[in-house]
C-alpha cells in the first residue's frame, strides 16, 4: 500500500516536470518526445491504479501512434513554435490558471483516493452486473460483457465514429496527395 | 529509410512479430484478460507503424496496402453491425447475442468474440490509414 503510494507520488511528480518542460520547450521535436513520455506515465499510472486496458490504450495511442503523427506533422508544418507577445502569454496564464482552479474545485466534490464507499462500489449497478454476467455471459473478465454486450450498441457507434473520422481525414489529405501528380501533367515523376 | 542503422533494423525484425501475437492475444483472450478489440487494435496497428518507420513507407505499403486497409476498416464495421442483424434474423433484438446459437450463453459467446474483432479489423486499419497518409505527405514536403 505504501510502496503504491510512494509511486503514484513518484509518477506524478514525474508528470508535472513533463508538462512544464513542454510549456518552456520552443522546439517542437524534444516537445513531442515529452509527450510521448507524459504517455508512458500516465500509462504507468493507470496500471498501478489497475486500469491495465486503459494503460494499454494509453501506451499504444498516446505513447506511440501519436508521436509518430505528431513527428509526421512537422513534416508538414514547421518544427519550431513562433515566439508570442508577452501581453497575450499573461492571457494564456490567466485563462490556465483559472481553468486549473475550476477543475481543481471540482475534484473536490470527488470521493477521497482509495475510499470504500464510493458511488462506483455502492451503486446497486454493479451488484447486479457483478452477478448477472456469470449467469447470463458466462465471461470471466465483466469489463468486456458491459461493453460488448449490456452496451453493444454504444459500441458500435463508437466503431463507427472511429471509421468515420478515418474517412474524414482520409478525404482532407489523402485525397490531396493522390491528385498531386496528376496536376503536374506527368512532367515529372512523383519523386 | 534507415538503410544504415543496423542496430535498430535488427531489433525491430526481432519484435515486431511478439508485438503482433500480443495484439492477437489481446484479442482473442479479451474475454478472460484485460483488453478487448481496441487494444488489439492499437497495438497491432503500432507494430506496422513502427515497421514503416525502420524499414521505409513504400515497404510498409507494400506489406499493408493501403486499398486493403479501407476494405478492412469497412468491413469491421459491417461484421459488428452484421451480427447485430443475424440476431435480428434468429428472431432476438438487435445486438441481442443470445439468439446466435441454440445456447443463450454459447450465443453471448460468438457475439462477444464477432463484434470484438470487428472492433479490431476497424481500429487497425483507421489508425494505419490515417499514418499512411500523414507520412506519405510529410515525405513529399519535405523533399518539395
Amino acid at each position: 500500500m505504501t510502496t503504491d503510494i510512494v509511486l503514484n507520488i513518484v509518477l506524478l511528480s514525474f508528470m508535472a516536470i513533463t508538462g512544464l518542460a513542454i510549456a518552456r520547450l520552443r522546439n517542437l521535436f524534444p516537445v513531442a518526445m515529452l509527450t510521448g513520455l507524459y504517455s508512458l506515465l500516465s500509462a504507468s499510472l493507470f496500471t498501478l491504479l489497475d486500469a491495465v486496458d486503459v494503460a494499454l490504450t494509453e501506451a499504444a495511442v498516446g505513447a506511440g501512434v501519436t508521436t509518430v503523427l505528431f513527428l509526421a506533422t512537422f513534416g508538414l508544418t514547421r518544427a519550431r513554435e513562433k515566439p508570442v507577445q508577452r501581453s497575450r502569454t499573461i492571457i494564456g496564464l490567466v485563462v490556465t490558471v483559472l481553468t486549473g482552479a475550476a477543475l481543481f474545485y471540482a475534484t473536490l466534490d470527488m470521493p477521497h483516493f482509495g475510499e470504500r464507499h464510493t458511488p462506483v462500489h455502492d451503486h446497486p449497478l454493479r451488484e447486479r452486473y457483478l452477478q448477472t454476467v456469470s449467469e447470463e455471459i458466462d465471461v470471466p473478465n465483466t469489463v468486456t460483457a458491459v461493453l460488448g454486450s449490456y452496451r453493444g450498441y454504444d459500441t458500435l457507434g463508437e466503431v463507427t465514429v472511429i471509421l468515420t473520422a478515418g474517412i474524414g481525414v482520409l478525404m482532407l489529405l489523402g485525397v490531396a496527395w493522390r491528385r498531386r501528380p496528376e496536376d503536374d501533367e506527368e512532367q515529372e515523376p512523383p519523386r | 529509410m534507415m538503410r544504415e542503422h543496423t542496430v535498430l533494423r535488427v531489433i525491430t525484425k526481432l519484435i515486431i512479430a511478439p508485438i503482433m501475437i500480443f495484439a492477437l492475444y489481446v484479442q482473442f483472450h479479451g474475454d478472460y484478460s484485460p483488453g478487448g478489440g481496441f487494444q488489439a487494435g492499437v497495438v497491432f496497428a503500432a507494430a506496422i507503424i513502427l515497421y514503416a518507420l525502420i524499414f521505409g513507407l513504400a515497404e510498409a505499403r507494400r506489406a499493408v496496402s493501403p486499398n486493403l486497409l479501407r476494405i478492412t476498416g469497412a468491413l469491421g464495421v459491417l461484421l459488428f453491425a452484421g451480427t447485430g442483424v443475424y440476431a435480428m434474423l434468429k428472431g432476438g433484438n438487435f445486438l441481442d447475442y443470445d439468439f446466435l446459437a441454440h445456447d443463450a450463453i454459447h450465443g453471448q459467446h460468438y457475439g462477444l468474440l464477432l463484434v470484438e474483432f470487428g472492433v479490431g479489423l476497424t481500429v487497425v486499419s483507421t489508425i494505419t490509414s490515417i499514418f499512411y497518409v500523414f507520412a506519405g505527405r510529410g515525405r513529399r514536403g519535405t523533399q518539395e
